[in-house]
């Protein structure tokens, strides 16, 4: 458990100091999820107590943003002087990405009718599905 | 009276009281995410944002106060984002058959993002410096937030704006997807992950490992692409 840890802690240290030296434009964790990557592939499987502590940190990544979201206190003023251009460009936007992403990837799959069946694409959607 | 006054001073000034109220307003939000069934429009991100921002504003409490207790939520964030390479890996004989897909709807669903998101504020007569600090709305906030200070936005503002687009795309990004028949996880993963970042990742995580694994790293790469073309794109057009 504090080994696993202790890893994924160093992945993101490792990360931050490759984004500083090399000048790049993402953020350490980003790096650090990347370098985790490469050592599974090298190590070949993920193991069990990795798996664990990966599983209890990602079953509650939605809090993780709450303390950011709450940030929101801080811009009432300029939001409110541009509330509608600012909200209707940011749902609007939000909802045309999701659709162009998800058709281009479903025209990609259906020409590839292998990965389709990869993607579970010839079921439908279980109760469940309708909520992701 | 006076020495329920004397314990709030105290409990206020530590870190712990802002810190359990998060935990405890999420805990809230979660079971009435879980009561509704588990409507995606019971985001609990947004459940508690609503409740916190309301009980801090109601006790006159400052943000930078709230965050010394609320920081070590937020700390987690960076471990979070390193251990999505586990269901990266879990799935990465899939990812790897979808390379192209993956690149194409990456490239064409980043331009969407920016290009919808400036040109329609601009179009409804939005200021630029809100115009620039809505562009990088949907990849995750530390590079968002970068991208949005170089183009001279507010990273601050972007932030806030960053969460939200996450927040909406959790929220409305199924409805989407089940209005236009898209069964396939992969694609379902890809486009939220695309779209709306580590909240989008979050709430695919939680209903199926395939999707939680495009989402994550789509999150990853949309990060990427965005921050390396958007500048460049601006430039040509500003």
């Amino acid at each position: 458990m504090l080994e696993n840890f202790t890893l994924i802690l160093f992945c993101q240290l490792l990360g931050e100091l490759v984004v500083t030296a090399l000048a790049l434009p993402l953020p350490g964790p980003v790096v650090g999820m990347l370098l985790l990557f490469c050592l599974l592939v090298i190590r070949g499987f993920v193991p069990d107590e990795l798996g664990k502590v990966s599983d209890a940190l990602l079953s509650s990544l939605s809090l993780l943003f709450v303390p950011a979201g709450v940030g929101v206190m801080l811009h009432f003023e300029l939001l409110g002087a541009e509330l509608i251009p600012l909200s209707v460009a940011l749902v609007v936007s939000t909802l045309l990405t999701i659709a162009v992403t998800a058709l281009v990837m479903v025209w990609f799959n259906k020409r590839k009718p292998s990965s389709m069946l990869d993607g579970g694409g010839l079921d439908a959607p279980s109760p469940r599905g309708a909520d992701q | 009276m006076k020495d329920l006054q004397e314990t709030w001073v105290y409990l206020s000034a530590s870190p712990l009281l802002h810190l359990t109220l998060t935990l405890i307003v999420f805990v809230g939000a979660s079971a009435i995410f879980v009561r509704s069934g588990r409507n995606p429009l019971a985001n609990p991100v947004l459940i508690s944002m609503i409740v916190i921002v309301c009980l801090l504003l109601a006790t006159n409490t400052s943000y930078d106060t709230y965050f010394d207790g609320a920081q070590f939520v937020h700390f987690l964030l960076g471990p979070a984002t390193v251990s999505l390479a586990i269901p990266l890996y879990r799935q990465f004989h899939r990812i790897r058959r979808a390379a192209l897909a993956i690149v194409v709807s990456l490239l064409l669903g980043s331009g969407t993002a920016v290009i919808s998101a400036a040109g329609i504020s601009w179009l409804l007569g939005a200021q630029m410096t809100s115009i620039v600090s809505l562009a990088p709305k949907s990849i995750t906030a530390p590079v968002a937030m970068g991208v949005s200070e170089k183009l001279g936005g507010l990273p601050s503002l972007t932030a806030v704006l960053v969460i939200v687009t996450g927040i909406c795309g959790a929220m409305l990004g199924p409805l989407v997807l089940n209005l236009l028949k898209i069964k396939d996880w992969s694609a379902r993963g890809m486009a939220i992950g695309v779209a709306s970042h580590g909240i989008g990742t979050a709430r695919a995580l939680q209903v199926n490992e395939l999707a939680g694994a495009f989402a994550g790293l789509a999150m990853g790469l949309n990060a990427l692409a965005t921050a390396i073309l958007l500048p460049i794109v601006w430039q040509l057009f500003f």
